[in-house]
Protein backbone atom coordinates (compact mmCIF):
# COMPACT_ATOMS: atom_id res chain seq x y z
CA UNK A 1 0.00 0.00 0.00
CA UNK A 2 1.70 3.43 -1.19
CA UNK A 3 0.30 6.54 0.62
CA UNK A 4 -0.81 8.89 -2.09
CA UNK A 5 -1.83 11.99 -0.99
CA UNK A 6 0.33 14.50 0.22
CA UNK A 7 2.79 14.23 3.11
CA UNK A 8 3.09 16.30 6.38
CA UNK A 9 6.57 16.86 7.27
CA UNK A 10 5.63 19.89 9.27
CA UNK A 11 6.50 19.21 13.41
CA UNK A 12 6.36 21.36 16.48
CA UNK A 13 9.30 21.83 19.21
CA UNK A 14 8.88 23.46 22.43
CA UNK A 15 5.50 25.40 21.20
CA UNK A 16 6.50 26.54 17.64
CA UNK A 17 5.65 25.02 14.22
CA UNK A 18 8.10 24.43 11.89
CA UNK A 19 7.16 23.61 8.14
CA UNK A 20 10.14 20.95 8.10
CA UNK A 21 11.16 18.99 10.64
CA UNK A 22 15.15 19.99 9.17
CA UNK A 23 16.94 22.66 11.43
CA UNK A 24 20.32 23.72 10.24
CA UNK A 25 22.38 23.46 13.32
CA UNK A 26 24.50 25.93 15.02
CA UNK A 27 27.52 27.16 13.88
CA UNK A 28 27.04 26.30 10.03
CA UNK A 29 27.51 29.79 8.49
CA UNK A 30 27.49 32.11 11.03
CA UNK A 31 25.82 34.71 12.33
CA UNK A 32 25.27 36.50 8.88
CA UNK A 33 21.68 37.05 8.21
CA UNK A 34 21.86 36.85 4.21
CA UNK A 35 23.81 33.08 5.18
CA UNK A 36 21.24 32.13 7.75
CA UNK A 37 18.21 33.46 5.03
CA UNK A 38 20.29 30.98 2.16
CA UNK A 39 20.28 28.19 4.56
CA UNK A 40 16.00 28.71 4.91
CA UNK A 41 15.84 28.45 1.18
CA UNK A 42 17.48 25.34 0.81
CA UNK A 43 14.20 23.17 3.13
CA UNK A 44 15.52 23.92 6.74
CA UNK A 45 11.98 24.38 9.09
CA UNK A 46 14.00 26.53 11.36
CA UNK A 47 17.82 27.58 11.30
CA UNK A 48 20.16 27.99 14.51
CA UNK A 49 22.55 31.33 14.71
CA UNK A 50 26.37 30.47 15.57
CA UNK A 51 26.36 30.77 19.15
CA UNK A 52 26.89 34.12 20.69
CA UNK A 53 28.48 35.03 23.88
CA UNK A 54 28.17 38.27 26.35
CA UNK A 55 31.75 39.65 25.22
CA UNK A 56 33.00 39.69 21.64
CA UNK A 57 35.38 36.07 20.64
CA UNK A 58 37.92 35.97 18.53
CA UNK A 59 37.96 32.24 18.26
CA UNK A 60 41.06 29.94 18.09
CA UNK A 61 43.62 30.18 15.50
CA UNK A 62 44.14 28.09 12.65
CA UNK A 63 43.46 25.16 11.72
CA UNK A 64 40.03 25.44 13.01
CA UNK A 65 37.86 23.20 10.83
CA UNK A 66 39.45 20.17 9.24
CA UNK A 67 37.17 17.42 7.17
CA UNK A 68 39.19 14.09 8.29
CA UNK A 69 37.17 11.41 6.18
CA UNK A 70 34.17 10.16 8.50
CA UNK A 71 33.14 13.55 8.90
CA UNK A 72 34.77 17.56 10.38
CA UNK A 73 36.51 18.20 13.15
CA UNK A 74 36.11 21.48 14.93
CA UNK A 75 37.99 24.06 17.25
CA UNK A 76 35.93 27.10 15.80
CA UNK A 77 36.34 28.82 19.91
CA UNK A 78 33.00 30.51 19.40
CA UNK A 79 33.80 33.22 17.59
CA UNK A 80 31.37 35.81 17.59
CA UNK A 81 30.78 39.54 17.77
CA UNK A 82 29.25 39.43 21.15
CA UNK A 83 25.53 39.72 22.70
CA UNK A 84 25.22 43.34 22.01
CA UNK A 85 25.86 43.47 18.44
CA UNK A 86 24.83 40.14 17.39
CA UNK A 87 21.38 40.93 18.48
CA UNK A 88 21.14 43.57 15.40
CA UNK A 89 22.55 40.82 13.22
CA UNK A 90 19.68 38.16 14.95
CA UNK A 91 17.01 40.98 14.23
CA UNK A 92 17.49 41.20 10.74
CA UNK A 93 17.68 37.32 10.52
CA UNK A 94 14.29 36.83 12.23
CA UNK A 95 13.03 39.46 9.85
CA UNK A 96 14.32 37.65 6.41
CA UNK A 97 13.33 34.00 8.09
CA UNK A 98 9.73 35.20 8.75
CA UNK A 99 9.02 36.08 5.54
CA UNK A 100 10.12 32.33 4.76
CA UNK A 101 7.89 30.74 7.85
CA UNK A 102 11.51 29.54 8.68
CA UNK A 103 12.15 29.71 12.66
CA UNK A 104 15.34 31.71 13.76
CA UNK A 105 16.75 29.76 17.01
CA UNK A 106 19.24 32.09 18.97
CA UNK A 107 22.51 29.92 20.10
CA UNK A 108 23.75 31.36 23.43
CA UNK A 109 27.06 30.26 25.84
CA UNK A 110 28.13 32.06 28.74
CA UNK A 111 30.97 31.84 31.34
CA UNK A 112 28.54 31.82 34.12
CA UNK A 113 25.05 31.59 35.10
CA UNK A 114 24.27 34.78 35.49
CA UNK A 115 25.77 35.83 32.19
CA UNK A 116 23.52 33.31 30.76
CA UNK A 117 20.38 34.75 31.85
CA UNK A 118 21.76 38.21 30.77
CA UNK A 119 22.85 37.11 27.37
CA UNK A 120 19.42 35.59 27.18
CA UNK A 121 17.77 38.70 27.57
CA UNK A 122 19.84 39.98 25.35
CA UNK A 123 19.12 37.79 22.15
CA UNK A 124 15.07 37.93 22.89
CA UNK A 125 15.02 41.56 21.72
CA UNK A 126 15.75 40.14 18.43
CA UNK A 127 12.61 38.19 18.70
CA UNK A 128 14.15 34.52 17.95
CA UNK A 129 11.11 31.96 17.79
CA UNK A 130 13.34 29.74 20.11
CA UNK A 131 16.54 30.18 22.16
CA UNK A 132 19.54 27.18 22.15
CA UNK A 133 21.47 27.63 25.54
CA UNK A 134 24.96 25.91 24.68
CA UNK A 135 26.47 24.68 27.81
CA UNK A 136 28.23 22.08 26.16
CA UNK A 137 31.22 23.51 23.78
CA UNK A 138 34.02 21.15 23.83
CA UNK A 139 36.06 23.89 22.42
CA UNK A 140 35.89 27.01 25.08
CA UNK A 141 37.93 27.17 28.72
CA UNK A 142 35.27 28.53 30.84
CA UNK A 143 35.72 29.99 34.61
CA UNK A 144 33.35 27.88 35.26
CA UNK A 145 36.15 25.16 34.93
CA UNK A 146 34.19 22.45 32.88
CA UNK A 147 31.26 22.47 30.80
CA UNK A 148 27.94 23.47 32.60
CA UNK A 149 26.38 20.13 30.39
CA UNK A 150 28.59 18.28 32.41
CA UNK A 151 27.12 18.31 36.07
CA UNK A 152 23.66 17.91 36.58
CA UNK A 153 23.42 20.41 38.95
CA UNK A 154 25.04 23.17 36.68
CA UNK A 155 22.67 22.21 33.83
CA UNK A 156 19.77 23.23 35.71
CA UNK A 157 21.17 26.12 37.46
CA UNK A 158 21.67 27.57 33.72
CA UNK A 159 18.48 26.18 32.35
CA UNK A 160 16.81 27.98 35.49
CA UNK A 161 18.53 31.35 34.85
CA UNK A 162 17.51 31.40 31.30
CA UNK A 163 13.55 30.48 31.83
CA UNK A 164 13.78 33.65 34.58
CA UNK A 165 15.33 36.02 31.90
CA UNK A 166 12.93 35.27 28.74
CA UNK A 167 9.81 34.02 27.81
CA UNK A 168 10.96 32.63 24.98
CA UNK A 169 10.92 29.17 24.67
CA UNK A 170 14.45 27.54 25.39
CA UNK A 171 16.25 24.36 24.37
CA UNK A 172 19.33 23.24 26.01
CA UNK A 173 21.76 21.77 24.18
CA UNK A 174 23.35 18.44 26.05
CA UNK A 175 27.17 17.12 25.51
CA UNK A 176 27.29 13.31 24.43
CA UNK A 177 30.64 13.14 26.86
CA UNK A 178 28.78 12.61 29.73
CA UNK A 179 28.41 9.26 32.05
CA UNK A 180 24.81 9.78 31.53
CA UNK A 181 22.82 11.73 29.62
CA UNK A 182 19.72 11.03 30.77
CA UNK A 183 20.48 12.00 34.03
CA UNK A 184 21.36 15.41 32.64
CA UNK A 185 18.31 15.43 30.50
CA UNK A 186 16.06 15.05 34.14
CA UNK A 187 17.23 17.90 35.55
CA UNK A 188 16.66 20.42 32.96
CA UNK A 189 13.82 18.98 32.01
CA UNK A 190 13.05 19.61 36.33
CA UNK A 191 14.26 23.11 35.46
CA UNK A 192 11.97 24.30 33.03
CA UNK A 193 13.63 23.87 29.34
CA UNK A 194 11.41 23.32 26.79
CA UNK A 195 13.19 21.46 25.19
CA UNK A 196 16.72 19.45 24.38
CA UNK A 197 18.90 19.29 21.06
CA UNK A 198 21.11 16.23 21.40
CA UNK A 199 23.92 16.31 20.91
CA UNK A 200 27.28 18.75 20.89
CA UNK A 201 30.22 17.31 19.21
CA UNK A 202 32.20 14.98 21.07
CA UNK A 203 35.39 15.87 21.47
CA UNK A 204 38.08 14.37 19.93
CA UNK A 205 42.09 15.02 18.14
CA UNK A 206 43.82 14.47 15.17
CA UNK A 207 47.57 14.26 15.09
CA UNK A 208 50.11 14.86 11.72
CA UNK A 209 51.47 12.07 11.56
CA UNK A 210 54.42 14.24 9.97
CA UNK A 211 55.22 16.59 12.27
CA UNK A 212 53.68 14.49 15.56
CA UNK A 213 51.81 17.91 16.08
CA UNK A 214 47.72 18.34 16.76
CA UNK A 215 46.45 19.33 13.19
CA UNK A 216 43.81 21.88 15.33
CA UNK A 217 45.67 24.80 16.84
CA UNK A 218 43.35 24.50 19.89
CA UNK A 219 45.06 20.55 20.17
CA UNK A 220 41.33 19.06 20.50
CA UNK A 221 37.85 19.61 18.48
CA UNK A 222 34.73 18.47 18.38
CA UNK A 223 33.56 15.64 15.86
CA UNK A 224 30.64 15.71 13.74
CA UNK A 225 29.37 14.10 10.90
CA UNK A 226 29.47 10.22 10.01
CA UNK A 227 31.63 9.60 12.94
CA UNK A 228 29.03 11.16 15.30
CA UNK A 229 26.19 9.49 14.28
CA UNK A 230 25.84 6.30 16.22
CA UNK A 231 26.74 8.31 19.59
CA UNK A 232 23.91 10.74 18.69
CA UNK A 233 21.34 8.04 18.26
CA UNK A 234 22.04 6.21 21.68
CA UNK A 235 21.80 9.52 23.22
CA UNK A 236 18.20 10.93 21.68
CA UNK A 237 16.73 7.05 22.40
CA UNK A 238 18.47 7.35 26.55
CA UNK A 239 17.10 10.85 26.49
CA UNK A 240 13.18 10.32 24.55
CA UNK A 241 13.30 7.51 27.32
CA UNK A 242 13.91 9.93 30.16
CA UNK A 243 11.85 12.91 29.94
CA UNK A 244 8.85 14.00 27.78
CA UNK A 245 10.81 17.26 26.26
CA UNK A 246 10.75 17.48 22.17
CA UNK A 247 14.67 16.88 21.04
CA UNK A 248 16.38 18.62 17.80
CA UNK A 249 17.92 15.27 17.47
CA UNK A 250 21.48 16.17 15.84
CA UNK A 251 24.58 14.09 14.93
CA UNK A 252 25.75 13.12 11.26
CA UNK A 253 22.59 13.21 9.40
CA UNK A 254 23.94 13.20 6.24
CA UNK A 255 20.66 11.55 4.38
CA UNK A 256 16.92 11.33 4.84
CA UNK A 257 17.44 7.49 5.86
CA UNK A 258 19.87 9.00 8.94
CA UNK A 259 16.72 11.42 9.64
CA UNK A 260 14.32 8.41 9.53
CA UNK A 261 16.76 7.10 12.32
CA UNK A 262 16.72 10.10 14.18
CA UNK A 263 13.00 10.55 14.28
CA UNK A 264 12.84 6.60 15.03
CA UNK A 265 15.01 7.43 17.79
CA UNK A 266 12.38 10.25 18.97
CA UNK A 267 13.97 13.25 17.52
CA UNK A 268 10.59 15.66 17.13
CA UNK A 269 13.12 17.27 14.71
CA UNK A 270 16.55 17.05 12.85
CA UNK A 271 19.35 19.01 13.27
CA UNK A 272 21.05 19.40 9.73
CA UNK A 273 25.42 20.76 10.00
CA UNK A 274 28.15 18.63 8.69
CA UNK A 275 25.81 17.81 5.40
CA UNK A 276 26.65 20.89 4.03
CA UNK A 277 30.39 19.96 3.67
CA UNK A 278 30.08 16.17 2.52
CA UNK A 279 26.69 16.94 0.22
CA UNK A 280 26.87 20.68 -0.46
CA UNK A 281 24.92 23.61 0.02
CA UNK A 282 21.93 21.86 -1.02
CA UNK A 283 22.31 19.06 1.23
CA UNK A 284 18.99 20.30 3.03
CA UNK A 285 16.97 20.08 0.48
CA UNK A 286 18.33 16.72 -0.63
CA UNK A 287 18.11 15.25 3.00
CA UNK A 288 14.32 16.29 2.85
CA UNK A 289 13.48 14.64 -0.75
CA UNK A 290 14.83 11.78 0.28
CA UNK A 291 12.71 11.40 3.47
CA UNK A 292 9.58 12.59 2.12
CA UNK A 293 10.21 9.76 -0.78
CA UNK A 294 11.11 6.82 2.38
CA UNK A 295 7.96 8.19 3.92
CA UNK A 296 6.07 8.20 0.53
CA UNK A 297 7.12 4.57 -0.39
CA UNK A 298 6.27 2.86 2.99
CA UNK A 299 2.62 4.27 2.71
CA UNK A 300 2.93 6.36 5.94
CA UNK A 301 1.76 9.75 6.45
CA UNK A 302 3.82 11.51 8.23
CA UNK A 303 6.70 11.91 10.96
CA UNK A 304 4.26 10.44 13.97
CA UNK A 305 3.84 7.49 11.70
CA UNK A 306 7.73 6.62 12.17
CA UNK A 307 8.84 8.91 15.35
CA UNK A 308 10.02 6.53 18.51
CA UNK A 309 9.91 3.45 16.76
CA UNK A 310 13.42 2.47 18.30
CA UNK A 311 11.95 2.21 22.13
CA UNK A 312 9.49 -0.15 21.19
CA UNK A 313 12.55 -2.50 21.22
CA UNK A 314 13.71 -5.63 18.64
CA UNK A 315 11.33 -8.09 20.01
CA UNK A 316 9.41 -9.97 16.91
CA UNK A 317 7.00 -8.82 15.87
CA UNK A 318 7.09 -5.79 17.87
CA UNK A 319 8.57 -3.60 14.30
CA UNK A 320 5.84 -2.54 11.57
CA UNK A 321 7.34 -1.72 8.75
CA UNK A 322 6.35 -2.00 4.87
CA UNK A 323 9.76 -1.46 3.07
CA UNK A 324 9.44 -0.72 -0.94
CA UNK A 325 10.26 -3.77 -3.20
CA UNK A 326 13.86 -3.41 -4.41
CA UNK A 327 14.48 -2.65 -8.13
CA UNK A 328 15.98 -5.46 -10.16
CA UNK A 329 16.88 -7.97 -7.33
CA UNK A 330 15.42 -11.29 -9.38
CA UNK A 331 18.31 -10.01 -11.43
CA UNK A 332 20.84 -9.95 -9.22
CA UNK A 333 19.82 -13.42 -7.82
CA UNK A 334 20.34 -14.55 -11.32
CA UNK B 1 44.66 15.59 -2.77
CA UNK B 2 43.21 15.09 0.37
CA UNK B 3 41.41 17.46 2.98
CA UNK B 4 43.58 16.46 6.08
CA UNK B 5 47.17 18.56 5.34
CA UNK B 6 49.67 16.77 3.71
CA UNK B 7 53.31 17.51 4.14
CA UNK B 8 55.17 18.44 0.96
CA UNK B 9 58.70 19.38 0.85
CA UNK B 10 60.28 22.52 -0.51
CA UNK B 11 62.42 21.84 -3.42
CA UNK B 12 63.00 25.45 -4.56
CA UNK B 13 62.76 28.89 -2.36
CA UNK B 14 62.72 31.65 -5.29
CA UNK B 15 62.85 35.10 -4.17
CA UNK B 16 60.65 37.38 -6.45
CA UNK B 17 61.45 40.85 -5.38
CA UNK B 18 62.11 42.00 -1.48
CA UNK B 19 59.08 40.65 0.31
CA UNK B 20 58.01 38.40 -1.95
CA UNK B 21 59.05 34.46 -1.98
CA UNK B 22 57.82 31.66 -4.54
CA UNK B 23 57.57 28.16 -2.25
CA UNK B 24 58.28 25.06 -5.17
CA UNK B 25 56.91 22.19 -3.65
CA UNK B 26 57.47 17.93 -4.48
CA UNK B 27 54.16 17.76 -5.90
CA UNK B 28 51.74 17.92 -9.38
CA UNK B 29 48.40 19.01 -7.93
CA UNK B 30 45.04 18.57 -10.35
CA UNK B 31 44.32 22.35 -9.76
CA UNK B 32 42.33 24.93 -11.48
CA UNK B 33 43.47 28.60 -11.92
CA UNK B 34 41.87 30.78 -9.39
CA UNK B 35 41.77 28.06 -6.58
CA UNK B 36 43.43 27.88 -3.36
CA UNK B 37 45.19 25.63 -0.68
CA UNK B 38 45.49 25.89 3.20
CA UNK B 39 48.89 26.11 3.90
CA UNK B 40 49.92 25.03 7.44
CA UNK B 41 52.97 25.39 9.60
CA UNK B 42 52.27 23.74 12.90
CA UNK B 43 52.47 26.00 15.83
CA UNK B 44 51.84 29.00 13.76
CA UNK B 45 49.03 29.73 11.66
CA UNK B 46 47.17 28.40 8.61
CA UNK B 47 46.12 30.34 5.78
CA UNK B 48 45.02 30.24 2.65
CA UNK B 49 47.01 30.95 -0.94
CA UNK B 50 46.50 30.96 -4.64
CA UNK B 51 48.07 28.45 -6.69
CA UNK B 52 50.65 30.02 -8.92
CA UNK B 53 51.59 26.65 -10.17
CA UNK B 54 49.93 23.20 -9.93
CA UNK B 55 52.86 21.12 -11.02
CA UNK B 56 55.05 21.66 -9.11
CA UNK B 57 52.97 22.83 -6.71
CA UNK B 58 53.78 26.92 -6.44
CA UNK B 59 52.69 29.03 -3.84
CA UNK B 60 53.77 32.65 -3.99
CA UNK B 61 54.03 34.30 -0.58
CA UNK B 62 54.75 38.10 0.28
CA UNK B 63 55.99 38.91 4.26
CA UNK B 64 52.83 40.54 5.60
CA UNK B 65 52.48 38.70 8.66
CA UNK B 66 53.74 36.00 11.23
CA UNK B 67 52.65 33.07 8.82
CA UNK B 68 54.29 34.79 5.93
CA UNK B 69 57.31 35.79 8.04
CA UNK B 70 57.27 32.13 9.55
CA UNK B 71 57.16 31.26 5.50
CA UNK B 72 60.08 33.06 4.51
CA UNK B 73 62.37 31.48 7.29
CA UNK B 74 61.68 27.95 5.38
CA UNK B 75 64.75 26.48 3.40
CA UNK B 76 65.31 24.22 0.36
CA UNK B 77 64.14 20.69 1.73
CA UNK B 78 61.84 21.79 4.71
CA UNK B 79 57.94 20.75 4.78
CA UNK B 80 55.30 22.54 4.92
CA UNK B 81 51.82 21.52 4.98
CA UNK B 82 48.78 21.80 2.27
CA UNK B 83 45.52 20.95 2.20
CA UNK B 84 43.23 21.46 -0.69
CA UNK B 85 42.62 22.90 -3.69
CA UNK B 86 39.21 24.26 -2.68
CA UNK B 87 37.26 26.79 -4.38
CA UNK B 88 35.85 27.81 -7.88
CA UNK B 89 38.28 28.96 -10.43
CA UNK B 90 39.02 30.57 -13.55
CA UNK B 91 37.13 29.72 -16.39
CA UNK B 92 39.75 29.03 -19.29
CA UNK B 93 38.94 28.69 -23.00
CA UNK B 94 39.81 30.40 -26.33
CA UNK B 95 38.94 34.31 -26.75
CA UNK B 96 41.05 37.36 -25.94
CA UNK B 97 41.82 38.07 -22.25
CA UNK B 98 43.04 40.54 -20.48
CA UNK B 99 44.53 39.81 -16.92
CA UNK B 100 45.09 42.39 -14.23
CA UNK B 101 47.15 41.85 -10.87
CA UNK B 102 47.82 43.86 -8.81
CA UNK B 103 50.41 43.26 -6.34
CA UNK B 104 50.99 39.46 -5.54
CA UNK B 105 47.38 39.30 -7.36
CA UNK B 106 49.90 38.49 -10.72
CA UNK B 107 50.74 35.46 -8.82
CA UNK B 108 47.44 33.03 -9.69
CA UNK B 109 47.65 35.02 -12.99
CA UNK B 110 50.20 33.53 -14.03
CA UNK B 111 49.34 30.12 -13.81
CA UNK B 112 46.14 30.81 -15.63
CA UNK B 113 47.98 32.80 -17.91
CA UNK B 114 49.55 29.46 -19.35
CA UNK B 115 46.24 27.85 -19.58
CA UNK B 116 44.58 30.34 -20.98
CA UNK B 117 47.60 30.33 -24.22
CA UNK B 118 47.28 26.43 -23.88
CA UNK B 119 43.50 26.74 -24.77
CA UNK B 120 44.48 29.10 -28.02
CA UNK B 121 43.20 32.46 -25.90
CA UNK B 122 45.05 35.47 -26.53
CA UNK B 123 46.72 37.03 -23.81
CA UNK B 124 47.50 40.59 -22.62
CA UNK B 125 48.45 41.18 -19.04
CA UNK B 126 48.46 44.50 -16.97
CA UNK B 127 50.38 44.38 -13.62
CA UNK B 128 50.35 47.13 -11.07
CA UNK B 129 52.58 47.84 -8.47
CA UNK B 130 53.78 50.96 -5.93
CA UNK B 131 56.69 50.65 -6.62
CA UNK B 132 58.92 48.86 -9.32
CA UNK B 133 60.60 46.69 -6.97
CA UNK B 134 57.20 45.66 -5.73
CA UNK B 135 56.16 44.52 -9.56
CA UNK B 136 55.56 40.67 -9.56
CA UNK B 137 56.35 38.07 -12.36
CA UNK B 138 57.22 41.00 -15.18
CA UNK B 139 60.32 38.58 -16.37
CA UNK B 140 57.51 35.77 -16.05
CA UNK B 141 54.63 37.13 -17.88
CA UNK B 142 57.24 38.13 -20.66
CA UNK B 143 58.58 34.61 -20.87
CA UNK B 144 55.40 33.86 -22.30
CA UNK B 145 55.77 36.01 -24.88
CA UNK B 146 52.50 38.36 -24.33
CA UNK B 147 52.21 41.69 -23.78
CA UNK B 148 52.91 43.13 -20.66
CA UNK B 149 51.27 46.71 -19.07
CA UNK B 150 53.00 47.44 -16.27
CA UNK B 151 52.05 50.58 -13.71
CA UNK B 152 53.48 51.76 -10.62
CA UNK B 153 52.61 54.46 -8.14
CA UNK B 154 55.37 56.14 -8.10
CA UNK B 155 55.62 56.16 -12.22
CA UNK B 156 59.09 53.99 -11.09
CA UNK B 157 58.15 51.33 -14.21
CA UNK B 158 55.18 51.55 -16.92
CA UNK B 159 52.43 54.03 -16.66
CA UNK B 160 52.41 56.77 -13.49
CA UNK B 161 49.53 55.39 -11.52
CA UNK B 162 47.78 52.47 -10.42
CA UNK B 163 46.69 49.02 -12.47
CA UNK B 164 42.84 50.23 -13.06
CA UNK B 165 44.67 53.81 -15.05
CA UNK B 166 45.93 51.09 -17.43
CA UNK B 167 42.95 48.50 -17.63
CA UNK B 168 39.79 51.37 -17.89
CA UNK B 169 41.38 52.25 -21.19
CA UNK B 170 41.75 48.78 -22.17
CA UNK B 171 38.29 47.57 -21.80
CA UNK B 172 37.35 50.06 -23.33
CA UNK B 173 39.00 49.45 -26.56
CA UNK B 174 36.73 46.65 -27.58
CA UNK B 175 39.92 44.30 -27.95
CA UNK B 176 38.80 41.93 -25.06
CA UNK B 177 35.96 39.26 -24.78
CA UNK B 178 36.95 38.87 -20.67
CA UNK B 179 38.73 40.41 -17.47
CA UNK B 180 40.12 38.27 -15.16
CA UNK B 181 41.57 39.81 -11.92
CA UNK B 182 43.42 39.16 -8.91
CA UNK B 183 44.24 42.18 -6.35
CA UNK B 184 43.32 44.21 -3.40
CA UNK B 185 39.70 44.72 -2.93
CA UNK B 186 39.60 48.40 -3.92
CA UNK B 187 40.75 47.16 -7.26
CA UNK B 188 38.66 44.81 -8.18
CA UNK B 189 35.40 46.96 -7.06
CA UNK B 190 36.73 49.89 -9.55
CA UNK B 191 37.14 47.03 -11.89
CA UNK B 192 33.59 45.61 -11.54
CA UNK B 193 32.26 48.80 -12.18
CA UNK B 194 34.26 49.33 -15.43
CA UNK B 195 33.33 45.76 -16.36
CA UNK B 196 29.77 46.90 -16.08
CA UNK B 197 30.55 49.96 -18.35
CA UNK B 198 32.35 48.52 -21.21
CA UNK B 199 29.87 45.32 -20.87
CA UNK B 200 33.18 43.09 -20.64
CA UNK B 201 32.65 39.76 -18.76
CA UNK B 202 34.88 40.15 -15.60
CA UNK B 203 35.82 37.35 -13.41
CA UNK B 204 37.27 38.76 -10.22
CA UNK B 205 38.96 36.74 -7.66
CA UNK B 206 38.61 37.80 -3.81
CA UNK B 207 40.75 37.57 -0.77
CA UNK B 208 39.23 36.83 2.54
CA UNK B 209 39.91 35.82 5.98
CA UNK B 210 39.46 32.07 6.42
CA UNK B 211 39.04 29.74 8.60
CA UNK B 212 37.71 26.10 7.69
CA UNK B 213 38.22 26.69 3.65
CA UNK B 214 35.37 24.15 3.27
CA UNK B 215 32.06 26.22 3.10
CA UNK B 216 30.96 25.88 6.55
CA UNK B 217 32.25 28.18 9.24
CA UNK B 218 30.83 31.41 7.35
CA UNK B 219 33.83 33.19 8.22
CA UNK B 220 35.09 34.61 4.44
CA UNK B 221 31.45 35.68 3.28
CA UNK B 222 31.28 38.40 1.37
CA UNK B 223 27.57 39.74 -0.04
CA UNK B 224 25.84 36.81 1.42
CA UNK B 225 28.37 34.39 -0.41
CA UNK B 226 31.10 32.55 0.78
CA UNK B 227 34.76 33.31 -0.33
CA UNK B 228 35.90 29.93 0.10
CA UNK B 229 33.13 27.79 -1.34
CA UNK B 230 31.45 29.87 -3.59
CA UNK B 231 34.60 32.24 -5.34
CA UNK B 232 37.36 33.27 -4.46
CA UNK B 233 36.06 33.25 -8.35
CA UNK B 234 32.93 35.65 -8.68
CA UNK B 235 31.89 36.85 -12.09
CA UNK B 236 30.51 39.81 -13.48
CA UNK B 237 28.29 39.11 -16.47
CA UNK B 238 29.08 40.79 -19.68
CA UNK B 239 27.20 41.33 -22.61
CA UNK B 240 24.48 44.50 -23.17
Amino acid sequence: MRHSGPIDLSCMIAGVRLPTPLVLASGIWGTSPTLLERAARTGAGAVTSKTCTPAPRRGHRNPTAIDWGHGLINAMGLPNPGAAEEVALLRDAARRLAALGVALIASIAADTVEEFGRTAAIVSDAGPALIEVNISCPNVESSHGEMFASSAEAAAAVTRQVKASTSIPCVVKLSPNVADIASIARAVAAAGADGITAINTMPGMLVDAESGAPILAHGTGGISGAALKPIALRCVHEITAAVGLPVIGTGGVLTGTDAVEMLSAGAACVGVGSAIVSRGEHALSLILEELKTWISERGYHGLDDIRGRSHRGAGAGAIITNPPPVPGWEKSRA
Amino acid sequence: MREVPVALRLIDRIQENHKTITLVLDHALDARPGQFCMLWLPGVDEKPFSIAGPDPLMFTVSRVGPFSEAAHALSKGDPIWVRGPFGTGWSVGPGRALLAGGGYGAAPLYFLARRLREAGAEVEAALGARTSADLLFMDRFGGLGLPVHAATEDGSMGAPGRVTDVVAPLLGSGRFDRLYACGPEAMLKALEARCRETHVAGELSHEAYMRCGVGICGSCERDARLVCMDGPVFSVPGGG
